[in-house]
């Protein structure tokens, strides 16, 4: 037997230590620690379904070694919010239609993310170029789209509130429970931040 | 095709309605857009045992010697079961009798392969193991060898005499005809015949999740598995295969991520009962997406060929369509999708004088089944290319030539069956061409096409199937509202368009109700997700038994406020007098009825008042659609389907001559769904369905060379990105003429037909030549350039 290997993750501000082999994948470690919402589509980069965000970044799960990622911080789509207490972005998915079966949408949300966050008012062509990783087969992608737009605007109505509820429900999420960095990040970015450097 | 004019609408008086018709948000959208939803391959159970499959890798062998003892004794190893574990079952997928071909009895795919395999990836032993790793590793140890045998890889060949048979006598699985009116006299009529032949491909679903599940035995003896399937009625042919009775076979479906037929027949459902039977515990089985590519089916590859007589105004006068599809190595459900192709063979025309010959044969490749569509985006692939060229030919516009031959509500189709709700033929088409605007200006390099296509679809199964479906609603003590139907959800939004139905009749709001689905021993038997029938069929059954309660809460209100039942309506969650409320706005209505400004009683007063008189407060209702006998076997002639969605789309296409590559421009859709319960949820399918229409015309193909899969993975095998195509704009028309609830007609299906001939004709148009066979790839376009260009230069 190959030697396993003990190393921390932070997923969702939960912390875990796991024993893990050299050759185990992130995507596997993760639905094994439960995080199902990480779907396994093709495990060869192809579809995105298992897309999360690494230290801040997106990153299909299936093409990082599970030891890549000793240390660092990890987001799942589940993690941005709940039935309850939905995200801006999963509640725009949810309106606009852009939800069939359901199977690439933690992807998708979670390359949502990731271009708002870099980009807050995105044009159609820079939504299509962020979600080209990521595979639909039920929607054409039209409500997709649509369901960026929607979040870009009620992002940006909520920045220009004066207590921005988002950020509140991102920071009480985070285990921390640290202010927002103050910069227009969209969420949970003390997370990000955090394990950044060790990756 | 020029300064299109929408064709005006009849008038149509739909009543207003408060749920229905609206675009909220589906009941199932949140979970899924949070990550909540549980899917088949996310279960776990305690002391579980995970499966894998061994699989024959040549499309056309003996078994010499399949010995499975290393793989049995590996630790770790729970059981190993062979074709003799199962003792030779086979897959009842095709019922006897519903087609009348006695001569494919054993042709059924068997569960495990005994003695022959006759495609890449059948299946040929089963392992369970304390882990994935140990079960690989046990599949690495069975000794398998094989005498490979000669295959034969095109349904044309494989009829020839001296073919290697897979099934005898001639390896045929299915054939049929159409004999309607004089063909000779109508070819006679005509002043131009126009023969074309043209080509499909196998096409591969790829939905979003492999095929998965988890199953266990109850410590009622009964074998739960719960699966991602379109058919939880599965559980009977899974009793057949294991000798049980059909009452220990409970299968519970999961929200499928997506299945477009592939999760219509049995997938991995039946190794899991066989596997959980034999070792006594729960076992979990996931494909991988390059198994799910092997080891499922695709859509049918067909050679169509059109001669058809015409007049000089483009009048049909004669059609004689002859169409082969390939089976791959099993039947499956070859005979209804060619049925179903054969039936449509004509298009959406009246065509007097028809015949039509169609046949199946199965060749030693992927076995091919359901897909959206089920043989009718193949005749629509046939029938509106003839179109185009028939307008060719004549010089006449593509749509002037349609327009002539459109039928229309009274007339037949080409097995004889009248058409009995709205054919808005040119409605639709006038809208999707219109769409599209002004023409781009095409250059040298870079040519601009147009093209369309018109297209009919039926929803609901083969009316000799007696297709029924039954669901159950009823009402919680607090006013809400619980349905229970055995609909499995397989994205399209199936539950949610129940729940949106229930709560119009009930006078509730969309979150006062909760659905359960997709279970085989607790919600009442539905039928299958397929053929565009649960809106239809689950969408009535709610409708029925939605009404009987309300019966009851309308008459113990009227008896309550002193009036005629006639006189109290539902809304908000009151039961009130509708002459006490004037005309108004919902928002109005709703501050009314809370207000004491008219006689109005909350819904949940009602219910406990039906409650203490002893009235019932749920049903359990029945639907059945109508009975018909099968078609004539020498003329084809007869009732094949409830009733039919009537579409277009238009698109622009440019065409770069020196790459070959096709850039989708714009594309318009525009579709009678009858009506629209919800409306967003309509768009998606539209749109959806579009794409994967447009990805068929110009990128997939399920490519097998001898046999051996040339497009293993996502890798290989491309499906549409966002970046490939715009969205499909999407035109949604209302006749309010369906044989579904509130008028609804089915859209799953229709919504992809009209995609790929559109394009298909746009390039011809681009080009001024037709390429014969989809998907058109720019090799082929280059290769049309070039005889384009050879048949400029000569004389």
């Amino acid at each position: 037997m190959r030697r396993a290997t003990l190393i921390t993750l932070q997923v969702n501000g939960r912390k875990h230590e796991v024993a893990v082999q050299p050759n185990a994948v992130l995507l596997h470690t993760l639905r094994d620690l439960g995080y199902t919402d990480v779907k396994n589509g093709c495990e060869i980069g192809e579809c995105g379904a298992c897309a999360v965000l690494l230290n801040g970044q997106p990153v299909n799960s299936c093409m990082v070694l599970t030891v890549q990622a000793d240390g660092a911080t990890i987001t799942t789509n589940a993690g941005l919010g709940t039935i309850d207490k939905p995200h801006v972005i999963q509640e725009a998915f949810a309106d606009t239609g852009a939800v069939q079966c359901g199977f690439c949408t933690s992807g998708m949300v979670i390359a949502t993310v990731a271009l708002l966050d870099q980009n807050p008012d995105p044009t159609e062509a820079e939504i299509r170029e962020a979600l080209s990783g990521n595979l639909c087969r039920c929607t054409g992608y039209g409500q997709i789209i649509s369901a960026v737009q929607l979040a870009a605007e009620r992002l940006s109505d909520l920045a220009s509130s004066p207590a921005s509820s988002l950020r509140e429900d991102a920071s009480s999420r985070s285990e921390e429970g640290r202010e927002s960095d103050p910069e227009d990040r969209i969420l949970l970015a003390d997370e990000q931040m955090e394990g950044g450097e060790r990756s | 095709m020029k300064n299109i004019v929408p064709k005006p609408l009849p008038e149509v008086h739909l009543p207003p309605l408060r749920q229905v018709g609206q675009p909220l948000r589906r009941v199932d959208a949140l979970g899924k857009a949070v990550g909540a939803t549980v899917y088949a391959a996310d279960f776990t159970m305690p002391n579980m045992l995970h499966a894998k499959v061994f699989r024959s890798p040549v499309p056309s062998a003996r078994i010499i010697v399949l010995d499975v003892s290393k793989a049995r004794d590996l630790a770790g190893v729970a059981c190993v079961m062979t074709s003799e574990d199962v003792h030779g079952a086979k897959l009842n997928t095709d019922l006897p009798g519903q087609t009348g071909h006695d001569a494919r009895a054993g042709s059924d795919a068997p569960v495990l392969a005994s003695d022959i395999v006759r495609y890449v990836g059948e299946p040929i032993a089963l392992v369970a193991a304390e882990s994935l790793e140990i079960a690989e590793a046990a599949l690495r140890l069975i000794d398998l060898q094989l005498e490979e045998l000669p295959g034969v890889f095109d349904p044309i060949e494989a009829m020839k005499p001296g073919a290697p048979i897979l099934f005898a006598p001639n390896n045929v699985v299915a054939e049929y005809k159409i004999r309607k009116g004089d063909l000779d006299a109508g070819m006679a009529e005509a002043d131009v015949i126009v023969d074309n032949t043209f080509k499909m491909p196998f096409v591969e679903h790829a939905y979003l999740e492999p095929d998965a599940g988890v199953a266990w035995v109850d410590e009622q003896s009964v074998i739960n598995i719960r699966v991602c399937t379109q058919v939880i009625e599965h559980f009977r042919s899974i009793a057949r295969a294991l000798n049980v009775p059909q009452n220990r076979i409970r299968i519970r479906g999961t929200m499928v991520g997506g299945g477009f037929g592939s999760k219509e027949d049995i997938t991995v459902e039946i190794f899991l009962a066989f596997l959980t039977r034999e070792t006594g515990r729960p076992v979990k089985l996931v494909y991988t997406r390059e198994e799910a590519f092997a080891a499922t089916s695709k859509r049918h590859p067909f050679t169509i060929t059109h001669r058809t007589g015409v007049k000089k105004d483009g009048r049909i006068t004669a059609c004689q369509i002859k169409m082969v599809a390939d089976s791959g190595a099993y039947p499956y459900l070859t005979p209804y999708v060619l049925l179903y192709a054969t039936g449509m063979a004509a298009g959406p025309y009246k065509i007097d004088n028809l015949h039509v010959d169609s046949v199946a044969a199965a060749t030693n490749q992927t076995f091919t089944s359901a897909f959206r569509g089920f043989g009718g985006p193949q005749a629509a692939l046939g029938y509106e290319q003839q179109m185009d060229e028939i307008a060719k030919e004549l010089e006449l516009d593509p749509l002037a030539v349609r327009r002539i031959n459109y039928m229309k509500t009274g007339d037949t189709t080409g097995t004889g069956q009248e058409i009995k709700s709205a054919a808005w033929l040119e409605e639709t088409a006038t809208r999707a061409l219109a769409a599209l605007g002004e023409r781009t200006p095409s250059t040298p390099m870079r040519r601009i096409g147009r093209g369309m296509a018109s297209t009919f679809q039926s929803y609901g199964r083969i009316m000799w199937f007696h297709d029924t479906s039954r669901a159950w609603v009823g009402m919680e003590q607090d006013g809400s509202v619980v349905i229970r139907c055995g609909v499995p959800d397989i994205g399209a939004g199936q539950s949610n368009s129940l729940c949106q139905i229930a709560a119009e009749i009930l006078g509730v709001s969309l979150d006062q109700v909760t659905i359960y689905a997709t279970d085989s021993a607790v919600t009442p038997l539905a039928g299958t997700s397929t053929a565009t029938r649960q809106l239809y069929m689950s969408g009535n059954a709610v409708s029925q038994a939605a009404n009987e309660v309300r019966k009851n809460l309308i008459g113990l209100a009227a008896s309550e406020f002193g009036v005629g039942p006639e006189k109290v309506d539902l809304a908000f969650s009151y039961a009130y007098v509708v002459d006490d409320v004037a005309e108004g706005g919902s928002s109005e209505l709703e501050a009314v009825l809370e207000s004491d400004n008219c006689r109005s009683m909350n819904i949940s007063e009602v219910v406990r008042k039906c409650a203490a008189r002893g009235l019932s407060l749920s049903h359990l209702a029945q639907f059945n659609a109508p009975f018909t006998d099968g078609l004539d076997p020498e003329t084809g002639q007869g009732d094949i389907w409830p009733d039919f969605t009537f579409g277009a789309q238009a698109v622009e296409v440019a065409v770069d001559v020196e790459t070959g590559e096709i850039e989708l421009l714009k594309s318009a859709a525009c579709h009678d769904v009858g009506r629209a319960i919800n409306p967003a949820a309509v768009q998606g399918q539209i749109c959806g369905g579009s794409h994967q229409g447009l990805g068929y015309a110009m990128m997939e193909d399920f490519e097998l060379q001898e046999g051996i899969i040339k497009t293993p993975s996502l890798a290989e095998y491309l499906i549409p990105t966002v970046l490939d195509f715009p969205s499909t704009e999407v035109i949604i028309l209302e006749s309010g003429t369906g044989v579904g609830p509130f008028g609804a007609k089915g859209i799953g299906e229709p919504a992809l037909t009209p995609a790929a001939p559109a394009v298909a004709n746009a390039v011809a148009d681009a080009l001024g030549v037709r390429i014969a066979q989809i998907p058109l790839t720019p090799k082929r376009v280059l290769g049309a350039v070039g005889k384009a260009r050879t048949e400029r230069h000569q004389p």
